[in-house]
């Protein structure tokens, strides 16, 4: 389990994660999403105590990552980038870090089998490809048998086999009751691999939800609706967090109203209603509003200050 | 979700370790090791710790009939001897600043500290390590120096010296000690700078720029100030006669270790406080 409370993180004058409280539960994969630069990989970096965060606290299985007697088996964590002595082998990069803490030769072998490295486990890891990296990154998260996995954008740069791998690793270790927590940039992989999601943008909280709801909410609120009375129908649907867009003519895209709403306010109101229809919206798009929203109401407050 | 591929399962692993020193200090050993080029700059720094002063003692021997009684004067086998020291102290101090910085330039810091969030007892082997393989290289390659050196000068009655002589096997084994020092301290700077250009840079600046610069000074002071430098006070660990202006031996390897520890607490202060 990870617990972040109002952790915050400034680079100089400039904050990468701000105030951000969630938990992460154990048994299920939590996707942690937002756009590049929104502060995912520094919030994962305050989580193993490599940056010290400038205010707030985060706690792994209850305790803070430096003050775990032995870091390797509660948390196993897949950085961003290269954290790879690029004139070491990757046998010997896995082997120091398993003696750290006595973990026997043997897993070492077992881990680079696993993630398909046998042939080249002797090879100095400069030459790797991205994608041999990342099964590396991947082989290092788990030497401990962790009881937490966290996995920073694990499927960059892995072909769809392995990609599929990946999703299917990381089911199978919230299945066995690991806390799983896995950032990407790209909504559609959260949902195929995710259950409960923490959106972030501009180092902020936006959403704390399961994918499920995240997706119904998504594609639920948006409704086409066709009318000859476009006029009387809109200012029938006014009200808050409602909004309109323009769609073909004798027709309208109303958000933040479902069908049923749509359909039963026209009838009180006797509209005449010619098409009503439910819009999908793609994930990547809902994300893409919400964070959209985020960042809009970032700036207006910006406008409102200056 | 949508795969009906069955979930891969991780082999369990049936014992639990505690991150404890003796263990971070098999694990820079390992990573010692396993970089070749960390290798291969040893071996050549123990080669060259011996080549140098076999061949200058070769030089020496077919040159001395054609030398001047003053300039066969200025000639001591031990300087001759211990020729190699000045060689290894380079390799050594490139080797101690790389071993912290190329951590930092290749990112695996990172994975160190994840692995010892402690951090402070990463340094700690990191420097122990280090100081045991430099002085098993040097102390054998500072031993054969002087006995090759000395097989081919002892026909030369001024060249001849014993090891048992008073402060020969001090000096001998005094040039291994100063070099596993300056291993350590060009380790501490390598952790303080964190970068390789700025470290090695920072350790020619202290080592080989900073005491020419003292004879610009006027005599007086150059005396005065110059034999507490961390190089010259290191060096007296090896010289086999007092010059004057000079600190002892015992005390220019105290004040170098002084140097050594005060670099190192610096480096520790730094380590537990920045971000990686």
């Amino acid at each position: 389990m990870i617990r972040a409370q109002d952790l915050t993180k400034d680079y100089g004058s400039k904050r990468a994660v701000d105030g951000l409280s969630f938990t992460v539960q154990p048994g299920i994969v939590t996707g942690f999403l937002g756009p590049n630069g929104s502060g995912k990989s520094t919030t994962m970096r305050l989580i193993l105590g490599l940056d010290a965060p400038t205010r707030g606290d985060v706690t792994v299985n209850e305790r803070r990552y430096r003050d775990h007697p032995s870091p390797l088996h509660e948390v196993g964590a897949l950085l961003e980038a290269r954290s790879v002595h690029t004139g070491r082998s990757a046998y010997n990069h896995l082997l120091a870090l398993a003696q750290t803490h006595g973990i026997p030769k043997r897993r070492v072998s077992e881990l680079i089998d696993l993630v398909g490295l046998h042939e080249v486990a002797s090879k100095r890891t400069g030459g790797f490809s991205l994608g041999m990296g990342q099964r590396l990154g991947i082989a290092q998260a788990l030497l401990g048998d962790p009881k937490t996995v966290m996995l920073d954008e694990p499927v960059n740069g892995l072909d769809p086999e392995g990609i599929h791998w990946v999703r299917n690793l990381l089911r199978g270790l919230a299945a066995e009751g690991r806390t799983v927590f896995v950032s990407s940039h790209l909504m559609t992989e959260m949902a195929l691999t995710a259950d409960h999601l923490i959106v972030i943008g501009k180092g902020k909280l936006i959403a704390d939800t399961s994918v499920d709801d995240f997706v119904a909410r998504a594609s639920q609120k948006v409704v086409l609706v066709r009318s000859p009375e476009l006029e009387r129908l809109r200012a029938t649907l006014e009200g808050p967090g409602v909004s309109f867009a323009p769609a073909e003519r004798d027709a309208l895209e109303v958000h933040g109203l479902t069908v049923e709403q749509v359909g039963e306010a026209a009838a009180d109101a006797s509209i005449v209603l010619h098409g009503l229809t439910p819009q999908q919206a793609s994930l990547e798009e809902a994300f893409m509003n919400l964070t959209r929203d985020e960042l809009e109401f970032a700036t207006e407050t910006e406008k409102a200050v200056a | 979700m949508s795969s009906l591929a069955p979930p891969v399962r991780i082999p369990h692993l049936d014992v639990t370790g505690r991150v404890a020193f003796h263990r971070i200090l098999l694990s820079e050993w390992t990573k010692l090791r396993s970089v070749r080029s960390t290798k291969w700059s040893l071996v050549v720094g123990f080669l060259l710790t011996i080549a140098f002063p076999v061949i200058f003692s070769l030089v020496t021997r077919s040159h001395w009939h054609s030398m001047s009684a003053r300039e066969r004067s200025g000639r001591h086998p031990l300087d001759i001897a211990l020729a190699g020291v000045n060689v290894a102290q380079l390799a050594i101090a490139v080797l101690g600043v790389l071993l912290v910085s190329a951590e930092y330039s290749t990112g695996s810091i990172r994975s160190t500290f994840t692995a010892a969030p402690k951090r402070l007892p990463v340094l700690w082997a990191k420097v122990l390590d280090y100081a045991v393989v430099s002085l098993v290289l040097i102390v054998p390659a500072v031993l054969v120096s002087f006995f090759a050196s000395q097989a081919i000068l002892h026909t030369i009655h001024p060249l001849h010296i014993s090891f048992t002589q008073s402060g020969v096997a001090r000096s001998v084994l005094g040039g291994a000690l100063y070099v596993m020092l300056v291993g350590t301290f060009a380790l501490a700077i390598g952790a303080i700078v964190r970068n390789t250009a700025g470290g090695i840079a920072a350790f020619a600046a202290i080592f080989f720029v900073l005491p020419p610069l003292m004879f610009v000074l006027p005599q007086s002071w150059n005396n005065a100030i110059s034999q507490y430098l961390p190089s010259e006070a290191g060096r007296q660990v090896f010289a086999l006669h007092h010059a004057a202006h000079t600190l002892r031996p015992l005390t220019g390897g105290l004040l170098f270790a002084g140097y050594c520890a005060l670099a190192l607490a610096i480096a520790a202060v730094l380590l537990v406080r920045r971000d990686v």
